[in-house]
């Protein structure tokens, strides 16, 4: 219990301790001079621009930039598609499995991944091969952040520049993380996590046999390589089955603390980088404020239902912790939790413990950290943009209620803006509410269930939001490798991707032919402690009215009947 | 657009170049050179047999071995080639009669009475059905029968165990807890 609050502070210390730093280098790469560090990226970056067929010089507007977003993500999902179907025909695949089972299984896991969610349909040690985990995943897992960032840079220059219909471009964007941010703490992060453990190998899988005699086959692979990129690019699609809970992804408690952090500091990176690029870090520190606020919070209930745990087996006399089925001794109730509230609120998804398994209310942490469109951190650059839709939103019922044009950062937000604004955070709700509600009464949605009760539809409630929303963890009890749940999910999966990044863009250019009016009087601060509480308020608020109802039918009413004893 | 969907392919072929061929390779180059044995599986051999890896768990069912906890990856339990937790929600039957079960066996392999108290990592399956450890109290619970089947004391084989218990890293990070595999093969090396 007291290792867990010391594991908890110390995570937070060391997470802004590297995300300060970390937030200045980017404000370099993106918005500086970077005459030091240009001077050795620079040439490399060079090389893909002429390849490619890049100018560097031009910029494009919101519609230009959303057009090369777009065809880029697309022929990225066509040729994974491509390659999960000829795997049997390429090189490195020691274990010669086929093509990809199903056409639809192949199509979601290439949407899966080109939308950074990286929900698991596919046993990775089971049905892919190396050559498709390298060329495949490990380089989705970096362009799909990359793609995430790309929109939240240009969302912040929209709101920066002024009088310009100009919001950067694209492929500069694009080059430019992969390079200079995500590749170098790529290579650091695979070389840490192999000294601890991390298999690093294209090695057939090893049979060995057992002390008791029996034989074991081990799979292998280069592993490490696309664990670092996994969490550093908040994908989290396992190489392996059973994600960060398997040994060789993520074998000390260590590497655990490692990996949550790699989560996180992109994500809280970038807020400090708003700051910075507004000349008023303040603006930053409100909004990391309220994700601090929102995530302890989240932590607390996912922690305390778990170490409270489940009354049914206390009766069986079994020692506590009673809520121990789906986790690993190494990493014990304090990391899980960790783990579950850090996953969920940044769109990362890979998992150390099998959520299915948590307590109800343990599991609900997760289910509406998601709902909520995991703006605590957040995604790399989905975070941030999304976010951007809360602050948005806020500035203006403030705006309402002082009867005020609504502003923010000296540009008045109009009814154009909050259309847009207002579809990017309708469009994920609605998928994640329709697609449920129609997968909870329909033989082919209720075929997948491995849990009875209020859990069966949390089952499916989940899968749908992890699905919208970009995580990919899942009360993986579901079985979602049927035509019905990979196609629906493929279709949520590029609704919360898309539905968000193209209205998005369409306010940052909108916002960036604005001018900046100097702050009056009357303008109301998004600095300081009670934008942070409103903020945070009006995500919990908006949160609340969409979803509860269904949460009611899941979790809620299942921890009651828990409580009650009553099983299904 | 005929230029921006080449500009897409091009860029699309060159960074699958860089990020999925040349950095996992000269990552493996790397590992290889210099942490080999981890960038391999860890593996452990015995009389020059390779007998499992130090982070995988393997199944031990006899009384002269410690046993690890259920495991819910594969048929069988323990595959390493197909890993899983079981799944099982906090109402689920299924989940509330397996515990049931593995918690009667526990006591009646290692003489406990009916209402004695198990751990619950020794009557739950993992996240990924490999877990190689087990809590140092489902290692001690064991101790009892493990003595009288290898005819051994007692407190040697407590002291076996207080000796392969790995202490959380930095003090903070993760539980107090044993490798099972590497107890068992300290227990093979004593009787010897």
């Amino acid at each position: 219990m007291f290792s867990d609050m010391t594991l908890f502070v110390v995570f937070a210390v060391v997470l802004i301790a590297i995300a300060l730093p970390l937030g200045r280098y980017m404000t370099n790469v993106f918005f500086g001079e970077n005459k030091i560090v240009g001077k050795f990226f620079l040439p490399i970056e060079r090389i893909f621009y002429r390849l490619a067929g890049v100018n560097e010089k031009t910029e494009m507007n919101w519609r230009q930039y959303a057009t090369a977003l777009i065809l880029f993500n697309v022929f990225g999902a066509v040729f994974l598609f491509l390659i999960q179907l000829s795997q049997q025909a390429l090189p490195l695949n020691p274990q010669n499995f086929g093509s990809v089972e199903t056409w639809h299984l192949a199509l979601n896991t290439a949407i899966s991944f080109i939308t950074n969610t990286n929900w698991q349909a596919y046993g990775g040690e089971s049905t892919l091969s190396y050559f498709t985990q390298m060329t495949g995943l490990t380089v989705q897992n970096f362009l799909s952040a990359a793609t995430g960032c790309a929109v939240a840079v240009a969302f912040i220059r929209g709101l920066t520049r002024k009088s310009t219909h100009l919001i950067g471009n694209f492929w500069l964007d694009l080059v430019r993380f992969t390079v200079r941010v995500l590749l170098p703490i790529s290579i650091v992060l695979t070389l840490f996590f192999v000294q601890q453990g991390v298999i690093q190998n294209f090695d057939t899988y090893q049979t060995v046999q057992t002390l008791e005699g029996a034989e074991q086959t081990i799979a292998m692979g280069p592993v490490a390589s696309q664990e670092s990129i996994k969490m550093l690019g908040t994908n989290g699609g396992g190489f392996f089955n059973a994600n960060s809970a398997h040994p060789f992804e993520n074998p000390t408690p260590l590497t655990n603390f490692v990996q949550m952090l790699a989560i996180f500091i992109i994500p809280l990176a970038l807020v400090f980088m708003f700051g910075n690029v507004t000349k008023n870090k303040k603006q930053g520190y409100a909004i990391a404020g309220a994700m601090f606020l929102m995530f302890f919070i989240m932590l607390g209930v996912n922690y305390s239902s778990e170490i409270n745990g489940n009354p049914i087996i206390d009766q069986m006399n079994i020692s506590e912790p009673t809520s121990f089925e789906g986790k690993e001794v190494r990493f014990g109730m304090g990391s899980s939790s960790l783990f579950t509230t850090i996953t969920t609120a940044a769109s990362c998804g890979a998992v150390n413990n099998m959520h299915d398994s948590l307590t109800p209310l343990g599991g609900l942490v997760p289910l509406l950290q998601m709902m909520l469109g995991e703006i605590v951190f957040g995604g790399v650059g989905a975070g941030f943009y999304g976010i951007m839709v809360y602050v948005l939103i806020t500035v203006f019922i403030v705006g309402l209620m002082v009867g005020r044009t609504p502003e923010y950062l000296g540009k008045k937000i109009e009814a154009k803006e909050m259309k847009f604004v207002m579809l990017a955070l309708l469009i994920p709700s609605v998928t994640i509410l329709l697609f449920s509600a129609a997968a909870s009464v329909s033989d082919a949605g209720l075929a997948g269930l491995n849990n009875d009760g209020p859990h069966g539809l949390s089952e499916i409630l989940y899968a749908f939001t992890s699905g919208t929303a970009n995580n990919g963890s899942a009360f993986a009890g579901l079985t979602a490798n049927t035509v019905f749940y990979d196609l629906s999910l493929s279709v949520a999966m590029l609704l919360g991707r898309f539905g968000v990044i193209v209205p998005l863009l369409a306010v940052a250019g909108s916002m960036a032919e604005k001018k900046i009016a100097p702050s009056g009087l009357g303008t109301f601060e998004t600095t300081g402690f009670t934008f942070m509480i409103l903020l945070a308020g009006i995500v919990f608020i908006i949160g609340a009215l969409t979803f509860l109802p269904a949460l009611a039918l899941g979790p809620i009413v299942e921890q009651v009947l828990m409580i009650q004893g009553i099983t299904f | 657009m005929l230029k921006e969907i080449s500009t897409s392919i091009r860029m699309l072929l060159v960074l699958t170049l860089v990020l999925g061929v040349f950095y996992p390779l000269s990552m493996t180059g790397f590992a290889q050179l210099f942490f080999s044995s981890q960038a391999n599986g860890s593996l452990i051999t015995k009389d020059g047999q390779v007998v499992g890896s130090e982070l995988i768990g393997q199944t031990f069912a006899s009384d002269a071995y410690f046993n690890g906890r259920p495991s819910a990856a594969g048929d069988d339990g323990y595959d390493a080639t197909s890993s899983a937790g079981s799944n099982l929600g906090p109402t689920s039957e299924k989940l509330m009669k397996n515990i049931t079960e593995r918690a009667d066996q526990v006591r009646q392999d290692n003489d406990l009475s009916q209402t004695a108290m198990v751990p619950s990592d020794l009557v739950m399956a993992s996240g990924s059905g490999l877990d190689p450890h087990i809590s140092p109290a489902a290692a001690k619970l064991q101790i009892t029968r493990i003595a009288k089947a290898r005819g051994l004391a007692e407190n040697q084989v407590d002291a076996l165990v207080e000796k392969n218990i790995e202490n959380p890293q930095l003090g903070f990070l993760g539980d107090k807890r044993v490798n099972v595999l590497r107890l068992n093969l300290a227990l093979d090396a004593m009787a010897l």
